[in-house]
């Protein structure tokens, strides 16, 4: 167990470094940091005193190392655009942007798993093909343009709901949520939505087709051939086998909702990371970026390693050393 | 002559398809005594699978039965509704799958899996039912019982898991074992032993066993009658004794020649040449006409009724007919 715990660190610690690598080369590749912070009129001599000064004259390996030194120590400098550091600027973001995952992961989840879970009990029935039907179209419709219809139904026409911003916010120590406030749920909720339904409908037919093969097993016709209760049937036995694998590709889907929320973001003029993102793009903020890139990769290996560590938690058969042991 | 614990009369297994209806078992009639050891062979295809699916109602759909009726004790069970079948599963009626590295839930240890399905029939505390959990691995020959129940089915081997599975089976003291092929899947060398097993057992609860199987090696020793089908129809039927040496039906002659001898080893009914007919092309009259090699006219036109035949034989064949009304 220990044994495989190091391995999977060591993994992450390896693929962030690569992400580090990539994220450290937009500095030397896009743009010219030198003549973005001084401009056109600045000397000759001044620009050899600032790369001096930057470090920029130092071997790549040794500018590099110092690159990771600071970022582990979270960091990645100043903002060209908005000259705020830029942990700073991403943490005061980011509330925003894990309120707005957390909320559509949720959601994409509890309806993903419910609605796969009765299509495949229910498959004959009108409602599952329904149900299958609608969400074809969930997954085919880009997620601006679900946003965007979503807005004119909601807030435009039927002005229920509103099309922008977070709403009231209030403040508990570092973290500014907009959960506690009637305006901040209310204004999450579009957003949410659009975020969630394309990961919602992966994980239902994932479910879906899952379930179906679980039902199909051996272990199943025993289990009903014993007599058990359809519900200790269904639900006892053939759904948790169901989410063994669900649990994996769901868990990996948080790191692409907070990934996504770039779109959704912009749509509903969320105040999150992924807009701040967009609008370093559009300035060539390369500490900003950068900064994002990291994070990103940093979430993604996070959840994989958590998710990998569940999966071996949930599944006895991949605890092989005490099966070991005992004989 | 008592009167029998399960009784089937003219069952008739349809698949309705979108070409018409497949009839996979018909005028399937036989009896089990209390007790009693009742063999069931025939090729692969035959309906032995099928009839052990009608009897504890888990014909899977389209598969329904169309006709007859099946008679626990008495009490018609084939139109009892699906919650009062069920209480009939594992409680009156055991089964045994063919294969026992599949038949158990992976996610779940021995011991959950022997204590929910005995807490589903009998009315113990969980202490209780984990006691009989024990006393029953102990019984079908688990070493270290007591330890080994808190294993995950993944920590036996494939005959210590097919005794797992029959302690399963017979947790709840049903009065009819059904076991579909039970060491087909396993090792030879343990062959002989989960056999002697399910037999010692079953004798000494009384219970009634119906013993699906390719090998008439397993019959000869085993059973006390045995049914022989083919093509979804029952051609013989009687005391194994006198099945086997004085075969009254030229199908089942046939099959005697592959009772494995010392030199040869043979577990598949392969001794008579061509194939089995499809469900959808069942030649009329006899359906053994075309393989058969002492048809005659009569066979190709007129289906062969079961004839009773003194000892208790059964046999549906033109030619013994004959026979028996000059002889
Ligand atoms: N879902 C289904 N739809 C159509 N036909 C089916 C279906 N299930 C079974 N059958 C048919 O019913 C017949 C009997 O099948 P069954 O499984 O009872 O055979 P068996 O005697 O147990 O064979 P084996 O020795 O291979 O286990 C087969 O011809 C099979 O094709
Ligand atoms: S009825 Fe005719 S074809 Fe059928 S088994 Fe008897 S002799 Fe052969
Ligand atoms: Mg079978």
């Amino acid at each position: 167990m220990i044994a495989y715990v190091l391995r999977r660190i060591v993994q992450s610690v390896l693929v962030m470094l690569v992400v580090a690598l990539v994220s450290f080369s937009l500095f030397r590749f896009v743009g010219d940091p030198v003549a973005t912070m001084m401009g056109q009129e600045a000397s000759q001599a001044d620009r050899e005193a600032l790369r001096d000064r930057l470090g920029l004259n130092d071997p790549v390996i040794v500018q590099f190392a110092g690159y990771i030194a600071r970022a582990a120590s979270g960091d990645f400098g100043i903002s060209y655009r908005l000259q705020q550091p830029v942990m700073e600027l991403i943490l005061s973001r980011l509330p925003a942007t894990l309120e707005l995952a957390l909320i559509s992961g949720t959601l994409a989840f509890v309806f993903g798993v419910g609605l796969g879970v009765y299509t495949a009990l229910n498959r004959r029935g009108w409602l599952s093909g329904t149900i299958m039907t609608v969400s074809l179209v969930g997954v085919s419709l880009p997620t601006f343009l679900i946003g965007v219809l979503l807005i004119w139904v909601f807030a435009v026409e039927l002005q229920w709901l509103p099309s922008f911003g977070r709403g009231e916010t209030v403040d508990v120590g570092p973290w500014r949520t907009g959960l506690l406030t009637p305006s901040g749920r209310a204004s999450i909720v579009l957003p949410a939505i659009t975020l969630g339904l394309y990961q919602m409908t992966l994980i239902m037919r994932l479910v879906r087709a899952e379930m179906l093969e679980v039902l199909r097993t051996d272990y199943i016709k025993f289990a009903r051939a014993r007599g058990l209760s359809d519900r200790a049937v269904n639900f006892g036995h053939a759904l948790k086998n169901t989410l063994v694998p669900v649990i994996t590709i769901t868990g990996l889907q948080l790191g692409s909702i907070i990934a996504f929320a770039i779109i959704t973001e912009t749509v509903f003029q969320w105040p999150g990371v992924g807009a701040l993102f967009i609008n370093s793009v559009q300035f060539v903020d390369i500490p900003v970026m950068a900064a994002y890139l990291m994070l990103i990769a940093l979430i993604f290996v996070v959840i994989n390693l958590v998710v990998d560590l569940l999966y071996y938690a949930v599944d006895p058969r991949l605890r092989l050393d005490r099966a070991a042991a005992r004989h | 002559m008592t009167e029998p614990l399960l009784s089937v009369r003219d069952l008739r297994v349809e698949f309705p398809n979108r070409r018409g209806t497949l009839t996979a078992l018909d005028g399937i009639s036989f009896d089990i005594a209390p007790g009693e050891v009742l063999g069931m062979v025939g090729e692969s295809g035959a309906g032995k699978s099928l009839t052990g699916a009608a009897i504890i109602g888990l014909l899977e759909p389209p598969g329904r039965i169309a006709g007859g009726e099946i008679r626990l004790k008495g009490q018609r069970i084939d139109t009892l509704s699906p919650e009062q079948m069920r209480r009939i599963r594992g409680k009156r009626i055991g089964m045994v799958f063919q294969d026992p590295l599949t038949s158990l839930n992976p996610l779940y240890t021995v011991a959950q899996q022997l204590v929910e399905t005995i807490r589903t029939h009998m009315p113990l505390s969980e202490v209780d039912a984990r006691k009989r959990a024990i006393a029953l691995l102990d019984r079908v020959g688990i070493p270290a019982a007591a330890r080994r129940i808190d294993d995950y089915p993944h920590h036996f081997s494939g005959g210590m898991r097919q005794r797992v599975v029959i302690a399963l089976a017979l947790c709840a003291e049903p009065e009819l074992v059904i076991a579909d092929e039970p060491t087909t899947a396993l090792d030879v060398s343990v062959q002989a032993q989960i056999i002697d097993l399910i037999k010692e057992i079953c004798a000494e609860r009384g219970a009634a066993v119906m013993l699906i199987t390719h090998d008439m090696g397993v019959i000869a020793e085993t059973a006390d009658r045995v049914a022989v089908l083919y093509a979804g129809r029952l051609a013989e039927i009687g005391p194994v004794r006198d099945v086997i040496l004085d075969a009254a039906h030229p199908y089942t002659r046939g099959l005697m020649g592959s009772i494995p001898t010392l030199t040869q080893e043979s577990d598949r009914l392969v001794q008579i040449p061509g194939a089995m007919p499809r469900l959808s092309s069942i030649p009329t009259g006899c359906a053994f006409n075309p393989r058969c090699p002492e048809a005659f006219d009569r066979c190709r036109t007129e289906r062969p009724v079961p004839l009773d035949r003194p000892g208790g034989r059964q046999v549906a064949c033109w030619l013994a007919a004959k026979e028996s009304a000059h002889g």
